[in-house]
């Protein structure tokens, strides 16, 4: 957690801040070609902040209330509604996680129907199509190897402890203003 | 995924029944087949010959976890591709192919690499010589403009992947590519050394300074294999 948050998080910020920084220079230099050139560094730095600014949150210590799936009582309804049961839920979910191939995040999010999915995003590609982020789970080799090593199937299992489902009852409860309006207060 | 690499299993086994002696391709000299199996290399080093340049943890976990998955997966992908067809389910089949790329880049790609590498004691590190030397000189201006170029490449990489110097077949030119996961390198281009970004490559021992592995795994580089490389293709 240490690492994932004071060095990789800071590093996406950073490098974020500079591609932002250079862009408005491209801007009023009126230099298309920068523009263009700097959009992957962009999405992928910024993806990077959104994806952990979002990943924090919806983690919280396993003893805490707020780690039961009681504290999303409208949110565990509306799973059971989609997949017949929780388990199933979390089969699927879990089944997404470990199919990933190289770098990337699972997300359980709220479409524009207000229908629940399981989405797969590759690297630091954020979930920005107007559906709400609900539950992200950083699937990249750093959130786990210190502790996991390539047993990546165990941090998944384990991750389901440190859900925090009343973020994720606030969110799937909420829009998609509502979620990215307090992460761009943060950026 | 390699078009060889699937000729190759079903031609292999071929073979075998025959009693006859098959030579993999070149680029696949050191993926060995069992009984049109894909199965884990030998080393020619012991986990720990690299160090301190990569641990020993690293490259046990690398060689003996990581790339047997690969190798495992690989086999599965195989073998229901192959009841897909002998069931004449064509659809089914093709929809294998993202695991097929996957895993057999990854067991390509991964036998490419531990061929490119060898202790610092022995024949890693230093500087091509010889007509490689030439033809990097050339291609990158020096030996020390292609390293720094690679490192760029490889520090440019978003997410897990690979960078390869490769050969073009058709100019006979030099030059750098990246691959996505496990993508390997196909066609045209001939894969003369390949350096891992994957964070598992890594991450024990230098967490999230990238850039350090980056530095270090020139100490490890077996000039002699990819002059072999560069001569073949």
């Amino acid at each position: 957690m240490e690492l994932h948050h004071s060095k990789h998080h800071t590093a996406y910020v950073n490098n974020l801040n500079n591609a932002l920084l250079s862009h408005a220079t491209a801007m009023n230099a009126g230099d298309i070609a920068a523009q263009i050139a700097l959009q992957p560094l962009i999405k992928f730095n910024g993806g990077g902040h959104i994806n952990h600014a979002l990943f924090w949150e919806n983690l919280v210590p396993s003893d805490s209330p707020d780690a039961k799936t009681e504290a999303a009582p409208s949110l565990t309804d509306e799973i059971a509604k989609t997949w017949g049961s929780f388990d199933s839920f979390k089969k699927a979910y879990s089944a997404a996680l470990l199919s990933i191939q190289g770098s990337g995040w699972g997300w359980l999010v709220k479409d524009q129907a207000g229908r629940l999915r399981i989405v797969t995003t590759k690297d630091q590609d954020p979930v920005v199509g107007g559906e709400v982020p609900i539950i992200g789970v950083d699937m990249w080799e750093h959130a786990y190897y210190l502790q996991y090593l390539n047993g990546k199937a165990a941090y998944v299992e384990n991750i389901f402890h440190v859900i925090n489902w009343k973020t994720a009852e606030k969110r799937f409860l909420g829009t998609h203003d509502d979620l990215f309006a307090s992460l761009r207060a943060m950026l | 995924m390699s078009s060889t690499l699937l000729r190759t299993v079903p031609a292999l086994r071929g073979a075998l029944r025959a009693g006859a002696v098959v030579k993999p391709a070149a680029a696949l000299a050191s993926t060995s087949f069992v009984r049109g199996k894909a199965t884990l290399p030998d080393l020619s080093y012991d986990y720990g010959a690299l160090e301190p340049h990569i641990s020993g943890k690293i490259m046990e976990l690398h060689h003996k976890k990581h790339h047997q998955t690969y190798v495992s997966g690989l086999n599965s992908a195989l073998e229901a591709i192959a009841e897909a067809e002998s069931k004449g389910d064509f659809t089914k089949a093709a929809s294998v192919a993202p695991l097929l790329n996957f895993h057999g880049g990854g067991h390509l790609n991964h036998s490419l690499f531990w061929e490119n590498l060898a202790p610092a004691s022995r024949d890693g590190g230093g500087e091509p010589d010889g007509a490689l030397k030439k033809a990097i000189t050339e291609d990158f201006g020096s030996f020390e403009s292609f390293t720094k170029q690679m490192n760029t490449a490889l520090a440019g990489i978003q997410g897990s992947g690979w960078a390869w110097l490769v050969k073009d077949k058709t100019s006979g030119t030099l030059g750098l590519v990246t691959r996505a996961n496990q993508d390997p390198v196909a066609g045209s281009l001939a894969p003369l050394l390949g350096i891992d970004a994957w964070e598992h490559a890594y991450y024990l021992q230098y967490e999230n300074r990238k850039a350090e592995y980056f530095q270090a795994i020139w100490n490890v580089i077996n000039w002699k294999t990819v002059a072999s490389r560069f001569e073949k293709a």
